[in-house]
């Protein structure tokens, strides 16, 4: 066991691995609320239902439909992205002249009544989803033994998250979303349908959801209660990076997995606290987040 | 937050106090007057184990409405003093061998001294950073209590036979037990409402409704908020301590985020910033809950439903609705 | 006249007496309390309650009873505090006279305390945890198929003397885990392993790559997993995932169901040794038994929980009908009285502490090759006689035993 100031590099190593994967999970959530909130400034409570209704599509077409995880990788974020689109026309945009807060506990009900309608259909104990045939097996890489899914996790995740960012900051219809939602009436002016905007974004944010459910579906089991454990990391992972800020979401996302990880090694009694207390501290000091500005 | 409807107020010309305000104190007197007749005879007709669940609730949502209904202040991490008052409640109770009150007194100590440290942490903050803050500090404290040897983790505190108040009158019986509950029940209750109806309740709905406009009046908001976030955590407190001698336990679940979720949902469907609404919306809950328990993950759904539907079309809740419709009514004649 | 007197005044009085002994409603109410819905709904949950209506109507066959019978059930979501509610309305409420089953070990140790304060009656199938007949041992509980003890005993002494000498628990972090890693501990040392460490995991955790990785570190030989149901299915697949096994260590399952071999296939599954009570293929009665099981329960065969309901059942209602009494402390103590035949378990007796003891038996999963079909998982290594498979009665630290 190699050793470097008392520390077992192989370990360590592991713990960072592991943090990786999940960051890459608190990435690409909190890339789809980022979204949300920063172009829409709707805080989506139902993010994490989302996710866990997308892993169940998975689960659906490989179980009725015989289409495995390549298919639900095109198909979930679509149908996810058309879920989107229906709760934003038939009940956000009657919300968007309240305060913020409304929007708020909206999706917090919304959440509540996926999850109660996936956990009395299924249980709250989990199905098994297996891992695709093309990325089974794994490197050993000495330190430990890196699963092949999860090195693809981690790539995948990483691409999307700057493809987005790339089509949100660096494209024309990036701009055009980012216009509609600082100056709605002009843009509106320039004729640019900007309540289309706004639904189509709300169903890109619901859609990435949707394909996070479908990365995890193999490693994290596919339960009706996956959402709720992890809406309330990514909720502090989106302000500790700041609540408009795609690129801080995704920055935070991949480094407070890495944090967690490295408290999981040196203090594993932290490790789920770690995150709720950066928050707190950046909450307090610079309340727009690390990459916010307002 | 501000609410959309809100009672008119004349303005006092020559009388002291104007008629609106006769009327609402009027309102309110018979309102205490009839809620308490049936609460002193409901253990003869409902099973009072749920009557006492009601009425913990009830104190625990009239003490969240006080902050946000009144003070306009979103918490999303109340249950941290509700859970935390509770073990140690249920603590005092089984392992130091404190007599109920002094265990619910220990209790409520405990959330006050909480709501200090968190109310200087999060009061700096508005709207939706103030939720956030506040649910990161009760995730702490959700963590630290399933770590934490003495609250016993996920089998949390057993607490045995329920003990003497004041060494003098044994609690196991359940009529005493209930008609003890109720007396504090009516403390908080009526602690509230003179909160509310005092100056500094009057100060503390301006700052909800304009909090600039309060400002350069001169009152120092901060002050007036803190103050507001630490009441509302001590009642969450006496809530929670004394919910633990019913039920002879304390559990994660008191501390778990989604009760949090569970006291917005009470005072939003009783009716936010009214003075029943809360306890309304508290027994319609632990009734759903209670009755529709065989249903299991259905009662979620039918909470979900109640959000939404409370989010979108009925926004002042039950009790909101129905002062509307009666002060409608009163000025039609 | 004064005689008479007597003699009238006597007789009214025994009357009296001999009518205080009586089933109030003349109506026994059974509740099934279990997990209906999460990682342990395998293991009693739904059959559980297949298995108590079995039993209640095979009794009523055999014994023409008086009084009614009927079966309620409830979910107690692995909550303690739900669990405890639902005991509370159940006896308060809905003359509820006993609950069985009670997978969960937090679960049953609260819900033993209720039955206590209210005098009802527990036999508890589900729970693992041996302090139910140790320091919180009570007289209206009855520990009834298996604990923490039985099982590290039989499985960790078993792995020690196999060559498995240096341990490292994954361990579910609640009563049940907790007992059961205190118990395996003691039984690896006393068979001379070192444990080398231990990590606590939240109950009902989907991803246990990090506590893997935890395992891996400590080069420890065995990984003992001190956890059930869906738990343990998630550990062993992942640790395949994993590679734990390839790199020279093993798993050591202490608390194994048919079910979750079922879920986790023999593929990942052979090799694993466990303790049990029962297997539905180990003689003619058992093999009668499951086989009317699964046709009622999707044609899945039962756990040694569901096999445990089953029977606890049908000696409850024995011992209510010989003392013609639903008082739960004098059921329990009925139920103390003499050995008895289960038809299930074999010669079974339950001692002061409320331990029912039995054969304990320990098992190897079959390869894929040795199975000749579904549920064909098992082959039996030994049977560790009762007297021997449970803790002696004098250790235990349980207040009723002088």
């Amino acid at each position: 066991m190699t050793t470097l100031f008392g520390i077992s590099v192989p370990a360590l190593m592991g713990q960072l691995l592991i943090g990786l994967i999940n960051g890459s999970f608190y990435a690409l959530l909190s890339l789809g609320l980022a979204v949300i909130f920063g172009l829409l400034n709707i805080i989506n409570f139902t993010h994490g239902a989302q996710y866990m209704v997308g892993a169940f599509v998975a689960w659906f077409l490989l179980d009725k439909a015989g289409l495995g995880y390549w298919w639900a990788l095109l198909l979930v974020p679509i149908v996810l992205a058309a879920v989107g689109v229906l709760i934003e026309r038939l009940m956000l945009k009657h919300l968007y002249k309240l305060d913020h807060l409304y929007g708020l506990l909206l999706t917090f009900g919304l959440a509540l009544i996926f999850e109660g309608v996936f956990t009395k259909r299924f249980g709250s104990a989990g199905l098994p989803y297996s891992i695709p045939d093309k990325l089974s097996g794994g490197y050993n890489l000495g330190f430990m033994f890196l699963p092949t899914y999860r090195a693809w996790v981690i790539a995948a995740s990483l691409v999307i998250c700057l493809g987005t960012w790339f089509m949100i900051e660096r494209t024309k219809l990036g701009s055009y979303l980012r216009a509609a939602t600082e100056n709605p009436s002009m843009v509106q002016a320039f004729g640019v349908n900007v309540p289309r905007m706004v639904t189509l974004t709300y169903g890109l944010g619901v859609g990435l959801a949707g394909l996070a459910g479908v990365f995890a579906a193999p490693i994290y089991q596919v339960s009706p209660q996956m959402g709720s454990s992890l809406i309330i990391v990514v909720f502090a992972v989106v302000v500790i990076g700041g609540m408009g800020s795609i690129m801080g979401s995704i920055v935070t996302g991949f480094g407070l997995g890495i944090i967690e990880g490295l408290t999981k090694y040196f203090y594993p009694e932290a490790s789920n606290t770690v995150i709720f207390v950066i928050m707190a501290i950046v909450l307090m000091v610079r309340p727009q987040g690390l990459f916010g500005q307002r | 937050m501000a609410t959309d409807a809100k009672p008119q107020h004349e303005e006092a010309a020559q009388p002291l106090v104007s008629r609106d305000e006769l009327w609402e104190a009027r309102y309110h007197r018979n309102g205490f007057v009839a809620l308490f007749a049936i609460l002193v005879v409901a253990p003869a007709v409902v099973y009072p184990v749920f009557l006492m669940n009601a009425l913990c609730f009830a104190l625990f949502a009239c003490a969240f409405n006080l902050l946000l209904g009144f003070g306009g202040l979103l918490s999303f991490g109340h249950a941290m003093f509700l859970g935390m008052a509770g073990y140690v409640s249920a603590y005092a109770a089984r392992s130091w061998g404190l007599t109920p009150e002094l265990a619910i007194l220990a209790g409520t100590a405990t959330a006050t001294a909480l709501g200090v440290v968190s109310g200087l942490i999060a009061i700096r903050r508005q709207g939706i950073y103030f939720a956030m803050i506040t649910l990161a500090l009760a995730q702490m404290v959700f963590f630290f209590c399933l770590q934490a040897p003495f609250t016993g983790g996920e089998d949390g505190i057993q607490t045995g036979p329920r003990g003497k108040l004041l060494g003098l009158l044994p609690l196991s019986d359940s009529t005493a037990m209930y008609y003890t509950v109720l007396a504090i029940f009516a403390f908080g209750f009526f602690l509230i409402y003179r909160i509310i109806h005092s100056p500094f309740g009057q100060v503390l709905k301006a700052i909800r409704d304009n909090e600039p406009r309060a400002v350069s009046l001169g009152y120092r908001a901060e002050r007036y908020k803190l103050a507001a976030f630490i009441m509302s955590a001590a009642l969450s407190g006496l809530a929670g301590a004394t919910k633990a001698i019913v039920f002879q336990q304390a559990s994660l679940t008191d501390v778990h985020w989604t009760m949090s979720g569970e006291v917005v949902l009470m005072t939003l469907v009783g009716g936010l910033g009214t003075v029943f609404g809360p306890v309304v919306g508290a027994f319609v809950l632990i009734a759903m809950e209670s009755y529709l328990s065989e249903l299991g993950a259905w009662f979620t759904v039918a909470e979900g439903v109640i959000f939404v539907a409370c989010v979108l079309a009925f926004r002042r809740g039950i009790l909101g609705e129905i002062e509307a419709w009666l002060r409608r009514r009163r000025h039609r004649r | 006249m004064r005689l008479k007197m007597l003699a009238a005044a006597a007789a009214l009085a025994l009357g009296v007496g001999s009518a205080q002994a009586q089933i109030s409603g003349n109506t026994i109410k059974i509740g099934v309390l279990s997990d209906m819905s999460s990682l342990y709904a395998d293991i009693g949950g739904p059959g559980s309650v297949v298995a108590a209506k079995m039993a209640v109507e095979d009794w009523e066959k055999m014994h023409h009873p008086k009084f009614k019978i009927e079966v309620v059930s409830g979910d107690h979501l692995n909550k303690p505090d739900v669990g405890a509610q639902i005991a509370r309305k159940w006896y308060d409420e809905e003359g509820v006279d006993v609950i069985v089953d009670t997978p969960n070990s937090g679960v049953a140790l609260a819900v033993s305390q209720v039955t206590r304060e209210k005098n009802k009656a527990f036999i508890g199938s589900g729970p693992g945890s041996s302090d139910l007949t140790g320091s919180k041992c009570s007289p209206n509980t009855i520990h009834w198929v298996y604990d923490t003890w039985m099982l590290a005993n039989g499985t960790g002494t078993a792995v020690v003397k196999h060559g498995g000498n240096t341990w490292f628990f994954i361990t579910a972090d609640y009563a049940f885990g907790h007992a059961l890693e205190r118990d395996t501990t003691n039984a690896v040392e006393k068979a001379g392993g070192k444990v080398l460490g231990s990590v606590k995991v939240p109950l009902n955790t989907q991803d246990f790559s990090s506590f893997l990785l935890q395992a891996q570190a400590s080069k420890a030989k065995i990984i003992g997993l001190a956890n059930a149901g869906g738990d343990t299915i998630n550990s062993i697949k992942q640790a395949a995932e994993f590679g734990i096994v390839k790199g020279g260590q093993n798993l050591a399952g202490l608390l194994v169901f048919i079910s979750d071999v079922h879920g986790i296939g023999l593929e990942k599954a052979q090799g694993l040794i466990l303790t049990a009570n029962f297997y539905w293929d180990m003689n003619d009665k058992t093999r009668a038994w499951s086989k009317r099981f699964a046709k009622l329960d999707n044609n899945k065969m039962p756990t040694m929980v569901q096999a445990g309901v089953y029977t606890s059942v049908l000696e409850y209602l024995n011992a209510v009908n010989a003392i013609h009494s639903d008082d739960g402390g004098k059921v329990i103590a009925q139920m103390k009285k003499k050995p008895f035949d289960d038809p299930l378990f074999g010669k079974s007796r339950v001692r002061e502490d409320g331990r029912n003891i039995h054969d304990a038996y320990l098992f190897q999963v079959k390869t894929p090759a040795e199975s000749k079909g579904p549920y064909d998982y098992y082959k039996l290594l030994a049977t560790i006689p009762a007297d021997e498979a449970f803790r002696p009665l004098k250790d235990g630290g349980c207040p009723l035993v002088k």
